[in-house]
């Protein structure tokens, strides 16, 4: 395998793997947020900032694999 | 020249020219000018707050104001006050920062530099938050003003017991722990905002590629949505650390 090769499957590598964490955890978090939504419809606006702001950092982790990836790609 | 045709897509920013040895990059002078407009804001909604006729600038930003205000509320309590220019000097200046990266423009408007013995195009303009040197510096002052408030509020020896503690092993390990906590927060601060503005333009860079009319629409909407969620975030977590370091812990 050359180093190429390797290259392409290590920036493959690295963003997918790294989206399965931050996926599973974003979908946790939008369907605990629909639950207490169900349970208590009047609280609707903080529970959306608090899930948008949950759902960010949550994805700040994709975003970290995502440097990663593009850091192999683009240098 | 570069033969290939393909995206021009570079992970940092590039020299344009140099003063004095100090070399001016692409990111650096985008953000010089949103520094400009950001005090030209500033001083203008200034004005209209003593003005007696106030026009809607003046009513758009003071909704700005007062809804990030009350969010910050919630968290820090009666302290917002004090803590409430400096956090919100953070969102707006972030916020401009991406929103000015997504322009028609930016990155778009190429010119021709000599590097070496080559002449290679770069772009003139690059979203300042797509420069790791950039979210880096908001990070460490971020994170610098963290520890200068839990030194004013907790005092220099309480600051140093939650470092330091020698009172029982368990202790002396979390402390070791916060050590490792305070530098891994100016990676996370720098890294989240860097990665999301960095992706959202490659992002766009490939899908103008891959169909040139219309296709970016969307993406330049989801775009906006990012850039006021990380400047949300950015101003947010910085609230949620200062709280968390001027409590007293018992």
């Amino acid at each position: 395998m050359t180093a190429d090769a390797m290259k392409l499957l290590a920036t493959a590598l690295a963003i997918g793997l790294g989206a399965i964490g931050p996926g599973i955890g974003i979908g946790i978090i939008g369907g605990k947020a629909v639950e207490a939504l169900g349970r208590n419809p009047d609280a609707e606006s903080p529970i959306r900032t608090t899930m948008i702001l949950a759902i960010a950092f949550a994805e700040a982790i994709a975003i970290y694999a995502l440097v990663i990836a593009l850091i192999l790609k683009f240098t | 020249m570069s033969e290939d045709i393909g995206p021009h897509i570079s992970i940092k920013a590039e020299k344009i020219f140099e003063i004095f040895g100090f070399p001016v990059t692409n990111s650096l002078i985008t953000s010089i000018i949103v520094t400009i407009i950001t005090i030209i804001l500033a001083v203008y909604y200034k004005k209209q707050t003593t003005a007696s006729k106030k026009n809607g600038f003046y009513y758009l930003m003071k909704f700005f104001v007062n809804s990030i205000y009350e969010m910050f509320r919630s968290v820090l309590g009666d302290k917002i006050d004090k803590f409430f220019p400096i956090l919100f000097s953070f969102f707006f200046y972030i916020l401009l920062q991406n929103w000015f990266g997504l322009l028609p423009g930016i990155g778009s408007i190429l010119i021709r530099i000599t590097e070496g013995h080559e002449q290679i195009l770069v772009p003139l303009f690059r979203g300042n938050n797509a420069d790791l040197n950039t979210t880096l510096g908001l990070a460490l002052i971020s994170v610098s003003l963290i520890q200068y408030y839990s030194i004013k509020y907790m005092g220099i020896k309480g600051y140093l017991k939650k470092f330091l503690n020698f009172t029982n092993p368990i202790m002396f390990f979390l402390g070791i722990l916060e050590i490792i906590s305070e530098i891994s927060k100016v990676v996370s601060f720098a890294f989240r905002l860097f990665g999301n503005i960095f992706a959202g333009e490659v992002l766009l860079t490939i899908i103008a590629f891959l169909v040139p009319v219309l296709a970016s629409f969307p993406f330049i909407l989801l775009e906006i949505f990012v850039g006021l969620i990380q400047a949300l975030v950015f101003a947010m977590l910085t609230t949620v650390f200062i709280s968390n370091a001027i409590a007293e812990h018992h």
